[in-house]
């Protein structure tokens, strides 16, 4: 029988109105590396953070086992001293504290309650180099780049005797060498016994590191494969990864594609926290006037990156590119510019970046077309009530008045709001960020209805998204980005998830 | 929950609460002091209140602007005490005109504030930080100018100061009390019928999303700490009218005492909700403080100071429970 270190059956995870994960089982043997594969929102987040405690035994259904123990953690403190150690995506170092000190924060070496420093940067040495780290222990953490503070990370994991560790995207802000080092370092952990789980989208290097994979899909377990005995190929773990059929969740629309409306082309940006970094590399893309044009990309793609900078620069450094609107050249430095020639952005994160939630419903609706509606500088009062009661109308926004508090509507309403306040600026083109990110089914099929009929205005759409069903039922023509890269340009006719996919986890030549 | 039903089931909408909670303590606090003292109850001693506490009046509508935006401005205390020793010395030194010194005074607030907003805004320091130097910087000018009480001697401007409004049955007002009231007309109009108020409102409920909607955030917070300068340097005006004198050590502490003002007025210290009625009826409840306490005659007037902080207590714990309803 197989030695299993880790068994987790009959997980279900429910938050108010969603089931983020059903039933779901998870086993990994004993000093392997196991990978979860799955399309974004899946539900391998989620998993972990149950795993780990974060969501405490509890508050899902389920059980776990450890290390031939039932693990009831009540959090991340019970599951590490168990020797579970999760290593997030969004790092979780003090960046003005040094190597050593990070690695034993919380965990300090200490001799009657004082910090023994020789002990702690002597210790930390040999961490480092185990992982393979060559830095000084006492370098400040903000003056190494990502590769090696993941490498501080896996150090301090290893500090804490770590018998199974987590990876949630490991490489996805890592470059090729310090990625190929990363690998490397988890096959030598694995020789010393220590099981691996990593959660990645770079199917490449699943399917070079993994000795088995279990794939997760709208929060169930779809199956688990061993590398070894299965003929386990990239396709082999798309086909599980998107396998369900698309029923007729979008309205039908048959589009009117006109003119050229904005291109962009050679648009390179680069990452404001590590300058050498391109988030978006090189990319261009054609909009035309009655067209929804999709763009795919999985999390860290650079696709939020590539609307926002091209959205009056609201991201990123070192922006260069040239930006033409209906065949001339452009300028966008600042958003009022972007609004100027008709370009509106609506962010993915509504409540945060979209929306005033503290006001009411005709004070976010005119936010951004103040200008219109104003005469030397007085706000014509009459003039907005008559306007958000119109767009109140119109896009059926379901609240008792225009004076209703945006922060109480349902997540559909507050996007129809976000999306009638742009309208109201009379944009040529609309990016919509994933515009139906936590909106309820019977509101996505509404919002589809508005997205077709801004487009039959003459407008062009594009339309970002993680799922790829919205993105074939939706857009006429869909751009893949990975990377930064734009890697494919693929009408709807021939568009497939699997197709899509492909392009999408294809890495860097 | 959208509305708080009061009574007889009529709805009130939440943010009005706050204002409304103000303005029932202002009657409360008026109706216990009328059955208390004698004398108490006459229009005369609400009006008292106003004639006053103008100048914090003026200066708490500038500190409203900026609360709004969700920044603070810790320097208006000494930014009036500059403006009074600044009109002594020159009414009393050149002898220069008044009407040649307030408009300078003015102009040197307003110059300060815009000073710390561009510091702000262009380097995107915390408020807190950029007018606390402004604080000791105005504070340290008064001295340059003087360390010794400055009396105001100028004909013209004394006697503007002691005029008395006479109102209908032998109420009366001073001049003071009509300018605070058009600068709190004209605040709040500014505030509730303009863009600049607009963006004032969307930059402190979100900063990031008033970006993404093309408003003018960095403008406007330059504009914020701009007025309560010039409030600030008016408030200084009105109360170099009211002590008749400049000096350095004047108003210390006032810029709390605006703060204070605006928080029991309802306005949310992180921005983005609150009314300059609010303001408004925030001062009256402070002044009101300290006529009961001069009516009751035995006590020392740190109780002001008491009821002063045992109402913010009150006040930012009420807020507390709005904005923990509103983020589930």
């Amino acid at each position: 029988m197989t030695d299993h270190i880790l068994r987790m059956s009959g997980i279900t995870k429910t938050f108010p109105g969603v089931k983020a994960l059903q039933d779901v089982t998870l086993s990994v043997r004993r000093g392997e590396i196991h990978a979860i594969c799955g399309e974004n929102g899946a539900g391998k987040s989620t998993l972990m953070k149950v795993l780990s405690g974060v969501y405490p035994h509890g508050t899902y259904e389920g059980e776990i086992h450890f290390d031939g123990e039932r693990g009831e953690f009540g959090g991340i403190r019970d599951s590490e001293r168990a020797g579970i150690v999760i290593i997030h995506q969004e790092l979780a170092l003090s960046p003005q504290l040094s190597i050593a000190e990070n690695i034993f924060l919380g965990n300090e070496r200490a001799r009657r309650g004082f910090i023994d420093w020789n002990r702690t940067n002597y210790e930390a040495a040999q961490l480092m180099a185990r992982v393979g780290l060559r830095e000084n222990p006492t370098t400040v953490v903000s003056d190494i780049g990502v590769g090696k503070q993941q490498l501080v990370e896996i150090a301090k994991a290893l500090s804490k005797e770590v018998k199974l560790l987590i990876l949630d995207e490991p490489t996805a802000a890592l470059n090729d060498d310090d990625s190929a080092h990363l690998l490397d370092l988890l096959r030598g952990l694995r020789d010393e016994g220590i099981t691996c789980v990593i959660i990645s989208h770079k199917l490449n290097e699943v399917t070079a590191i993994a000795d088995s994979v279990t794939i997760i899909r709208d929060g169930r377990t779809i199956e688990t494969l061993d590398m070894a005995t299965d003929a386990v190929t990239e396709d082999r773990i798309i086909s599980g990864m998107v396998g369900r059929a698309l029923d007729n969740r979008y309205p039908p629309h048959e589009p009117t594609i006109g003119a050229e409306v904005l291109r962009i082309e050679d648009w390179t940006v680069h990452s404001p926290s590590q300058p050498g970094r391109k988030v978006v590399d090189g990319a261009a893309l054609t909009l035309r006037r009655g067209e929804i044009v999709g763009l795919a990309g999985l999390m860290g793609a650079g696709r939020t990156e590539l609307a926002m900078s091209l959205f009056g620069r609201t991201y990123g450094v070192n922006i260069s590119g040239r930006v033409f609107k209906d065949g001339k050249p452009i300028e966008i430095r600042t958003v009022q510019d972007a609004i100027r020639h008709g370009i509106a952005y609506a962010t993915e994160d509504r409540k945060r970046y979209g929306l005033n939630l503290i006001e009411d419903i005709k004070r976010n609706v005119s936010a951004a077309a103040l200008s219109g509606l104003s005469r030397r500088g007085w706000v014509d009062e009459h003039e907005e009530y008559a306007v958000a009661q119109r767009f109140h109308k119109s896009m059926n926004i379901k609240a008792p008045s225009v004076s209703s508090v945006v922060g109480k509507l349902s997540g559909g309403n507050q996007q129809k709001v976000v999306l009638s306040k742009w309208i109201l600026t009379e944009p040529d083109v609309l990016i919509l960020d994933e515009p139906t990110r936590g909106i309820d089914v019977g509101a996505k099929y509404e919002i589809y209805t508005i997205i077709n009929r801004l487009a039959d205005e003459g407008r062009a759409v594009l339309v970002i998204s993680s799922e790829l069903p919205e993105l074939l039922g939706l857009c006429d023509r869909i751009y893949t980005l990975s990377e930064g890269r734009i890697t494919g340009e693929v009408p709807r006719r021939e568009a497939t998830q699997e197709r899509l996919m492909h392009l999408m986890t294809k890495g860097q030549e | 929950m959208t509305t708080l039903s009061l009574g007889g089931g009529r709805a009130v909408p939440a943010r009005y609460v706050p204002v409304l909670v103000t303005g029932c303590l202002f009657v409360a606090m008026f109706v216990v002091g009328g059955i208390r003292y004698e004398g108490f109850a006459s229009g005369q001693v609400v009006l008292n209140v106003f004639i006053d506490n103008a100048f914090l009046l003026v200066v708490a509508v500038g500190m409203t602007f900026v609360i709004l935006t969700g920044g603070i401005d810790l320097s208006v205390g000494s930014v009036v005490a500059l403006s009074t020793m600044i009109s002594a010395s020159l009414m009393a030194g050149p002898g220069w005109p008044p009407y040649v010194v307030v408009p300078l005074v003015l102009l040197v607030g307003s110059g300060l504030g815009l000073l710390m907003g561009w510091l702000v805004h262009a380097f995107d320091i915390q408020p807190f930080i950029v007018t606390l130097a402004g604080m000791f910087l105005a504070r340290g000018l008064c001295y340059t100018i003087g360390t010794e009480s400055i009396p105001i001697e100028d004909a013209t401007f004394t006697a503007f100061a002691q005029t008395r409004i006479d109102l209908f049955a032998d109420l009366w007002i001073s001049p003071s009390v009509v300018i605070a009231a058009v600068v709190v007309l004209a605040a709040a109009y500014v505030l509730h019928y303009t863009r600049l108020g607009r963006a004032v409102y969307a930059t402190g409920g979100s900063e990031q999303s008033a970006l993404l909607m093309g408003l003018p955030v960095g403008r406007t917070k330059v504009a914020v700490y701009t007025i309560s300068g010039f409030c600030s340097a008016l408030g200084g005006v009105l109360l170099s009218f009211y002590m008749l004198s400049g000096y350095g050590l004047h108003a210390v502490g006032m810029e709390l005492d605006a703060i204070a003002a605006v928080v029991i007025g309802g306005t949310l210290l992180t921005g983005g909700t609150g009314f300059l009625f609010g303001t408004v009826l925030g001062v009256l409840v402070l002044g009101l403080i300290q006529t009961i306490l001069s009516f009751e005659g035995t006590l020392s007037s740190w109780w002001t100071k008491i009821f002063i902080g045992l109402l913010l207590f009150a006040f930012i714990l009420l807020q507390r429970l709005f904005s923990a309803r509103r983020r589930p």
